[in-house]
């Protein structure tokens, strides 16, 4: 006779983080606060990205941002300077953020400023493979693809392109340069992961583009806000 | 590089699960993991003792890990071919229009605890 007994589980080793994620939905939904979750590979350009959003929004629509990196506050000190609230979360070592880590940061957010705000947005590690598997709770998914970082990508990293609902394909003045990189096969190779990925091209060095982005921020902002 | 990530949601789990079955000792904790999952059993096992070891319920505890081959079917001929060796083109008739079976699991199956039942 066996000295132990089994019980059975049979449960995703995601399931406590995706539970988590469905209850911070809940609540962001029920406070009218979007949540945008953005996740890119390092050195895409999300910061500067992030910089463009809040200067095409911030008349209209309360912004706080959190800044997930392994160390250092950098992105936050360069936020801060753009006029909204921001706050760093380190990750300790860790190569993504998940519900728990996010949630924390909201109620950071809450304790320094109790003000709702229309969008936060979190800045995802810059990373294309872990940040995709843990849902993080957010409304939406974003991600940068940057131009030199090649159009095959999302080959590579099929779980990333697949969660999310817009892809920003940054840098596209370098397009003359990265001659390689083709529009219509990054199309190609995103609607083959996920067809319902909308695909906006953007320059965030000269504003290129984050009209379209802008847009697209405004409408998801204002259904989710409507409860839709 | 995820994997310690994952450790410390499969401790938060098992933790849950052992409180509602009232055990107070998890000696090991099965999962099933696909070849194609993306986690890698070896990172998982270096992890796991670190992280284990600060969780009262789980001192001690043993990792097993099942791999779950991968396999891909193939909708225009019906093979179900190796999912590893030959990636989304199937081999036997070099169509793309094919499909992950199995592979990609990531479940905590069961755990064991030294203790008798109520």
């Amino acid at each position: 006779m066996a000295d132990y007994r089994v019980i059975e589980v049979k449960q995703s080793v995601f399931a406590d983080n995706d539970r988590k994620a469905d209850e911070l939905r809940a609540r962001l939904r029920r406070e009218g606060t979007f949540l945008l979750n953005l996740m890119s590979s390092p050195g895409s350009g999300k910061t500067t990205t992030l910089l463009r959003t809040i200067e095409a929004l911030a008349g209209e629509l309360s912004i706080a941002v959190m800044e997930a990196d392994i160390d250092s506050d950098v992105d936050a000190r360069t936020i801060a300077g753009a006029g909204v609230r921001s706050i760093q979360l380190h990750t300790g070592g860790m190569c993504h953020l998940d519900a728990y880590m996010t949630e924390q940061g909201l109620d950071a957010l809450r304790a320094e400023d109790p003000a709702l705000v229309d969008l936060a947005i979190l800045e995802n590690v810059g990373n294309l493979v872990c940040p995709a598997e843990f849902d993080t709770g957010a409304s939406a998914n974003a991600m940068i693809l940057s131009v030199p970082e090649g159009d095959d990508k999302p080959l590579k990293y099929p779980l990333m392109f697949s969660v999310c609902d817009v892809v920003l394909i940054n840098k596209i003045d370098a397009l003359p340069i990265f001659d390689t990189f083709s529009m219509d096969r990054v199309r190609e190779n995103i609607a083959c992961r996920n067809p319902a990925a909308q695909v906006i091209p953007i320059c965030a060095k000269t504003g290129e583009g984050i009209d379209a982005w802008a847009e697209w921020l405004r409408e998801r902002v204002a259904t989710w806000k409507s409860g839709a | 590089m995820h994997e310690l990530g994952i450790v410390f949601h499969i401790i938060k789990s098992v933790e849950e699960i052992a409180a509602e079955a009232r055990i107070g000792r998890v000696s090991a904790v099965t999962l099933e993991l696909g070849e194609v999952s993306g986690i890698m059993p070896s990172y998982l096992q270096d992890c796991w003792r670190w992280a284990c070891d600060k969780h009262e319920v789980m001192r001690g505890c043993e990792l097993v890990v099942e791999e779950i081959p991968a396999r891909t079917f193939c909708e225009a001929c019906g093979t179900t071919y190796k999912t590893v060796a030959h990636g989304r083109i199937c081999p036997a008739c070099g169509s793309d229009n094919t499909y992950l079976v199995q592979g990609n699991e990531a479940m905590i199956k069961e755990i064991a605890t030294p203790e008798e039942g109520a």
